[in-house]
C-alpha cells in the first residue's frame, strides 16, 4: 500500500516541475501583487506541510508501541494522562500562536497589495459579458476614449487601475501572474490595481461560473513598453481601415446590411451595436471569441459559420451565409487590423 | 403523560429512585415490565413495538432503525448516483477539448454532483446514523416524534426523485449548488432549471430541520436514568451539536431558495440590482447556511471518531471534557465565518481581515480534537482493525484539509486560490477525508449492530487501500492545478495551459475511487448474507447501543439500562442495571431530565402511522406543483390540511381526553 503511494507522490513531483512556468499560474509571478501573493503561498504551504508532517508522527508513534496491557480499559494510569495533557495543552498553545500569527502576517500582506495600485495614471473599465470582456480605456479627452473586447493592452512597470463591473451575471477576473482575482458584480464597481514588471503576454480567465461558456473566457494581458503602448492606443483611435479588394468590399457591405451590425460596432462604418465585442481592430487581437480560438482566417470562417460549434451557447447567432458570402465576409474582417 | 414510577436499581437519588403512582387510576393502568420475567417481556414488547406486517404496515413504520435504514440506504444510492456524476466529468476533463460532453450536459452533471453530494448523501447520512444510533446510545425505545420523523424520510425520498428525475427529463439544474443571481434569476435562467435547485433546497431541509428537531428532544429528554450531560456519549454531543446548527443554519438557505423562486414566479426583485434588489445578499444568505453546512457534515463525523478510537485504543477518549467543548465551539464559530467564501467579492479590507481572523480561530477547537484523539491513542499500540484504517485516513487527510483551509482564511492568498481546483481540493480533503473516510469507519464499525453480521476484514482492508490512493491521487494534484490557474466548473481547458497530463492522473485517481465503492458494495452485500455472525458486542465497545441485541429488537432495550458512566458496557462487566417500571401493553418511554437525566415522567410513544406518508405526498406535491405557478401553494394547503388533521386526530386515549 505504500509504494504506490510513493510513486503516485513521486509523479506528482514530476507534473509539478512541469506545470510549473506558466502564462496563466500564480505559482509563476509577473507582477508585484502575483510576487507577494506567491511568496505568501510558498510560506503557508511550507508551514503546513511541517504542522501535517508533526501530526502524522503522532499519529504514527502508537504503532510502534507495545499494545496496551489487556487490563480494563477504564483503568489509566494517572500520572500518563497528566502528562497528556500538558503535551495536549503545549499542542493548542502553539496552535494559538500559529494561527494569530498567520492572521497578521495576512492582514500585512493585504496592505502591501492595496499600496501597489498607488499612482495609477491609467484606468480601464472592464465590463463582464456572457462570455467576453468589454474593455474601454477612460480618459479626461471624449474622443481618446478607446472601447476594446478580450484583450487588455497595458504599459509595462506602471500601475493601472482596473475598475471592474458587470451588465449580466457575475464574473470573476483572474490574470493569475498578475495578480489575485476580483469579482464583476452587476450594479457595483470593483477595483483591482495590477502591475506588471515586464513586457509580455499574461492570460487569465474567468473565475466565477457564469454559465454555458464560463469555460471559454479568456482574456489576455499585453504588457508593452510605454512607447508602444501610447502608439498601440493612438492606432486603435483611427477608423476601421476601408476595404482594401472588392470581395472585401462585398463583405462590407454584407456586414452592414446582414444582422450583424445589430450586435457589432466597427468605427467609421454605420455598425453601431453594443451588446457584442467591437469589430473596429478586430484583425489587429490574438484570439477570437474570448480566447477560445487564434485569430487566423480559417478560423474566423469557422466562427461566423457556426458560432454554436465552436462555442456552443454562446450569443453569436447562426447567420445564413453561402460561401461566397463568408468569405466576403471573412475578407473584410481579415482587414481590420 | 403518567408521572413516573421506575424503579432503578441504584444510583438515583431516594427521592428519585422510586415515585409513587401518579395521578391515573389503577384499573386504567397495564402490565409494567417490573417483575417480569424474560421471556413473556419479549413477547410483551414485540407485540407492542412491531412494525405492523405488510406493504401499508412497511409504509406506517415509525420504529427509528426501520427508517435510518431507509435513509443510510437511499443516501448511499444518491452517493452512487453522484459518484457517477463525478466520473462523467472526470472523463470528459481527461484531456484538453475533449467532446465527450457538452457545456449544458456538463453544467447540469457539476450542479447535480454538489446538490446530490451535499443535499441527497452528506446531510442526510449523517443524520440518519443519528437517529439510528443516537437513542441506542441514550437507552430508549424509540426517537422522539417518531411520525416526524417518518415524515421527514418521506419528503427527502420525494425531494430526491424530484432531482434525479428531471435530471433525466434534461430540466436538472445548471447553475452550480449554489446557484447565485443573477445567473439563477428569471433573466438568466428561463425554464424550470433553477426553480428544481431551489425546490429541492425546500424538501431537504425541510427533512433535514425534521430530523433536527427529533434528535435534539430525544438527547434532551429521553436519556437513560443516570446519563447526566457528563456521560453522554460524544458520538450524541456531536449530532445534538449539529441538529442546533441545523436548526439555525437551514432557515437562511429557505429564505435564499424562497426568495428565488418569488423573484423567478411572481417577480419579486429581491435580488435584482436594476431594481433596487441586491445581487451579493443572496451570497451572504446562502453563505450563512453554507458554511454551518460542511460543519453539519463533518461534526457527526468527529462523532464517529470519537467513538471507533477507545473501542481500538482499549480506553475512554482522552479529554471528554475538551471534545465536548470543542464541538460546541466549532458549532457556534461556524456561523462567523461565511464571508470566507465571498472574499473575492470586493468587500471593504478591514471587514473581510475580521473574518480571516475567525476563519483561522476554528482551527482552535479543531486543533484540540485531533490533538485528544491522538493522545487517547498514544496508550499504546492500538487494535488495528478496518475501522480504525479510515480514522488513520481520516487523519491523513481531514489534517490536510483543515491546513489548507487556513492557506483560504488569508484574504489575499485566497485571491489567488479562490475558485480554482485548489479550492476544490481543499474541500474534497475536507468532506472526503474529513467525513467520508469517518463514516467508512462507521459502516465496518455499527455493520454487525445494524445486521447481526461481520463484514470482511480481509476486503475491508482491500477497500481502504484503494480508497485512500485513489482518493489521493485523484485529489492531491488539484492542488497544484489550481494554483498553475486552472479555475473550477470549466467543462473544457484549452491544449496550451499545459493542464491536460495532470487531469488524465487526476481522472486515474478518480476511477480508482469510483472503484473502492464497488468493492465497498461488495462488502456490504458480502457481509449482510454471508458474513460472520456478530454477536451483541464484537469490538467490546463501552457505549449502551452495545448492550443489546445486534440487529436491536422492535423495542431496543428489554429494560431500560441506568448508566454509571461514560463508557457503561466497560463499567458494569456483570450486568448493566436496570430500571423498571414502564408498561409493556402500550408504547411507553421514559422521559428524564435534562442535564441530570433523573427519571421523571412516563411518555406514550406514537404508534405507527400512514398518515405521514400521505402528508409527505401533499407536501411534496405541492412543492413540485409550485415551480409552476402560484397556485400551487393554495391549493395545495388543502390536501395537506387534511392529511394533517388525520395525522394529529385524537385517538381516544384517556391523555388525549385530559
Amino acid at each position: 500500500m505504500k509504494r504506490p503511494a510513493l510513486t503516485g507522490f513521486a509523479m506528482a513531483c514530476v507534473l509539478f516541475l512541469q506545470g510549473c512556468a506558466g502564462w496563466q499560474s500564480a505559482l509563476d509571478p509577473k507582477g508585484p501583487a502575483a510576487n507577494e501573493l506567491a511568496w505568501l503561498i510558498w510560506f503557508f504551504t511550507a508551514l503546513c506541510a511541517l504542522i501535517w508532517v508533526l501530526v502524522m508522527i503522532a499519529l504514527a508513534a502508537p504503532l510502534l508501541m507495545r499494545p496496551r496491557a489487556p487490563s480494563e480499559p477504564l483503568v489509566l494510569n494517572a500520572g500518563a494522562e497528566h502528562r497528556k495533557l500538558r503535551v495536549v495543552l503545549i499542542a493548542v498553545a502553539m496552535t494559538v500562536s500559529v494561527v494569530v500569527g498567520l492572521t497578521l502576517l495576512s492582514f500585512f500582506a493585504n496592505r502591501t497589495l492595496a499600496a501597489i495600485g498607488s499612482g495609477a495614471a491609467l484606468t480601464i473599465r472592464v465590463t463582464g459579458h456572457q462570455w467576453w470582456w468589454e474593455v474601454r480605456y477612460e480618459d479626461a479627452t471624449p474622443n481618446r476614449i478607446l472601447t476594446t473586447a478580450n484583450e487588455i493592452h497595458i504599459p509595462a512597470g506602471e500601475p493601472v487601475r482596473l475598475l471592474l463591473t458587470s451588465t449580466d451575471v457575475i464574473h470573476s477576473f483572474w490574470v493569475p501572474s498578475l495578480s489575485g482575482k476580483l469579482d464583476l458584480i452587476p450594479g457595483r464597481i470593483n477595483v483591482l490595481d495590477i502591475k506588471a514588471d515586464k513586457p509580455g503576454v499574461y492570460r487569465g480567465q474567468c473565475a466565477e461560473f457564469c454559465g454555458a461558456q464560463h469555460a471559454n473566457m479568456g482574456t489576455f494581458i499585453i504588457a508593452e513598453p510605454r512607447a508602444r503602448f501610447d502608439a498601440w492606443w493612438n492606432d486603435q483611435l483611427r477608423p476601421a481601415r476601408s476595404p482594401a479588394s472588392g470581395e472585401a468590399k462585398t463583405g462590407e457591405d454584407l456586414f452592414l446590411h446582414r444582422p450583424c451590425v445589430m450586435c457589432h460596432r466597427i468605427g467609421g462604418t454605420p455598425a453601431g451595436g453594443t451588446v457584442a465585442p467591437d469589430l473596429t481592430h478586430i484583425a489587429s487581437r490574438r484570439t477570437l471569441a474570448a480566447g477560445t480560438l487564434t485569430m487566423s482566417r480559417g478560423n474566423l470562417a469557422a466562427w461566423i459559420a457556426d458560432p454554436q460549434g465552436v462555442k456552443p451557447g454562446a450569443h453569436m447567432p447562426v447567420m445564413e451565409l453561402n460561401g461566397d458570402e463568408l468569405n466576403a465576409i471573412v475578407a473584410y474582417l481579415e482587414g481590420l487590423k | 403523560m403518567s408521572s413516573a414510577d421506575v424503579t432503578s436499581e441504584r444510583d438515583l437519588p431516594p427521592e428519585r429512585a422510586t415515585v409513587t403512582k401518579g395521578d391515573l387510576a389503577p384499573e386504567q393502568d397495564g402490565p409494567r415490565d417490573s417483575g417480569m420475567d424474560d421471556a413473556s417481556l419479549h413477547r410483551w414488547l414485540a407485540r407492542t413495538w412491531r412494525t405492523p406486517p405488510g406493504i401499508v404496515g412497511a409504509l406506517s413504520s415509525v420504529d427509528h432503525k426501520v427508517i435510518a435504514r431507509r435513509y443510510l440506504i437511499t443516501a448511499f444510492v444518491f452517493l452512487c448516483l453522484g459518484g457517477l456524476n463525478a466520473v462523467a466529468m472526470r472523463i470528459q476533463l481527461s484531456g484538453p477539448q475533449r467532446g465527450l460532453i457538452g457545456p449544458d450536459l456538463y453544467n447540469q452533471l457539476f450542479t447535480m454532483h454538489g446538490v446530490t453530494m451535499m443535499f441527497l448523501f452528506a446531510v442526510p447520512i449523517v443524520q440518519a446514523a443519528g437517529i439510528y444510533l443516537v437513542p441506542l446510545m441514550v437507552g430508549t425505545r424509540n426517537i422522539a416524534f417518531p411520525r416526524l420523523n417518518a415524515f421527514g424520510y418521506w419528503i427527502y425520498v420525494s425531494g430526491g426523485a424530484f432531482v434525479w428525475i428531471s435530471f433525466l427529463l434534461n430540466m436538472a439544474p445548471d447553475v452550480g449548488w449554489f446557484a447565485y443571481v443573477p445567473l439563477s434569476g428569471p433573466e438568466f435562467s428561463p425554464g424550470k432549471r433553477a426553480d428544481v435547485w431551489a425546490q429541492m433546497i425546500t424538501y431537504t431541509e425541510v427533512s433535514s430541520l425534521a430530523l433536527a428537531v427529533a434528535t435534539i428532544v430525544t438527547v434532551f429528554k429521553q436519556r437513560a436514568p443516570g446519563m447526566s450531560l457528563d456521560k453522554i456519549p460524544l458520538f450524541v454531543w456531536a449530532l445534538l451539536v449539529t441538529s442546533f446548527v441545523v436548526v439555525f443554519a437551514m432557515p437562511a438557505v429557505m429564505i435564499t431558495s424562497t426568495f428565488l423562486i418569488l423573484d423567478r414566479l411572481v417577480g419579486t426583485h429581491i435580488f435584482n440590482p436594476a431594481e433596487g434588489g441586491d445581487a451579493l445578499l443572496f451570497q451572504h444568505l446562502f453563505w450563512f447556511f453554507g458554511h454551518p453546512e460542511v460543519y453539519i457534515i463533518f461534526l457527526p463525523a468527529t462523532g464517529m471518531v470519537s467513538s471507533i478510537i477507545p473501542a481500538f485504543a482499549r480506553r475512554p477518549t482522552f479529554g471528554h471534557l475538551g471534545l465536548v467543548l470543542s464541538l460546541i465551539a466549532v458549532g457556534f464559530l461556524s456561523f462567523g465565518l461565511w464571508v470566507h467564501h465571498m472574499f473575492a467579492t470586493g468587500l471593504p479590507k478591514l471587514g473581510a481581515s475580521f473574518f480571516t481572523a475567525s476563519s483561522m480561530l476554528i482551527a482552535i477547537p479543531n486543533g484540540v480534537q485531533i490533538f485528544c484523539w491522538l493522545a487517547t491513542l498514544w496508550d499504546g499500540r492500538p487494535v488495528i482493525r478496518t475501522p480504525l484504517l479510515f480514522v488513520f485516513g481520516f487523519f491523513f487527510m481531514f489534517v490536510i484539509g483543515g491546513l489548507t483551509g487556513v492557506m483560504l482564511a488569508s484574504v489575499p492568498l485566497d485571491l489567488q486560490v479562490h475558485d480554482t481546483y485548489f479550492v476544490v481540493a481543499h474541500f474534497h480533503y475536507v468532506l472526503i477525508g474529513g467525513s467520508v473516510f469517518p463514516l467508512l469507519g462507521a459502516a465496518y464499525f455499527w455493520f454487525p449492530k445494524i445486521t447481526g453480521r461481520m463484514m470482511s476484514e480481509r476486503l475491508g482492508r482491500w477497500h481502504f487501500g484503494l480508497a485512500f490512493i485513489g482518493f489521493n491521487a485523484a485529489f492531491f494534484p488539484m492542488h497544484l492545478v489550481g494554483l498553475w490557474g486552472m479555475p473550477r466548473r470549466v467543462y473544457t481547458y484549452p491544449a496550451e495551459l499545459g493542464w491536460g497530463n495532470i487531469n488524465l492522473f487526476i481522472s486515474t485517481g478518480a476511477v480508482l475511487f469510483f472503484l473502492s465503492f464497488v468493492l465497498f458494495t461488495f462488502n456490504l452485500i458480502h457481509g449482510a448474507l454471508k458474513g460472520a455472525p456478530a454477536g451483541d458486542n464484537p469490538w467490546d465497545a463501552g457505549t449502551l447501543e452495545w448492550a443489546t441485541s445486534s440487529p436491536p429488537p422492535s423495542y431496543n432495550f428489554r429494560r431500560i439500562p441506568v448508566v454509571t458512566n461514560v463508557e457503561p458496557l466497560w463499567a458494569e462487566r456483570e450486568a448493566l442495571p436496570v430500571a423498571t417500571g414502564l408498561r409493556v401493553d402500550v408504547r411507553e418511554l421514559l422521559v428524564s431530565t435534562v442535564a441530570e437525566a433523573y427519571p421523571d415522567i412516563r411518555e406514550k410513544s406514537a404508534t405507527p402511522s400512514i398518515w405521514p406518508l400521505l402528508a409527505a405526498i401533499a407536501v411534496g406535491g405541492t412543492f413540485l406543483y409550485s415551480i409552476f405557478t402560484p397556485w400551487a401553494i393554495v391549493w395545495g394547503a388543502v390536501p395537506i390540511a387534511v392529511t394533517l388533521v388525520g395525522w394529529f386526530w385524537p385517538k381516544g386515549d384517556p391523555e388525549d381526553e385530559q
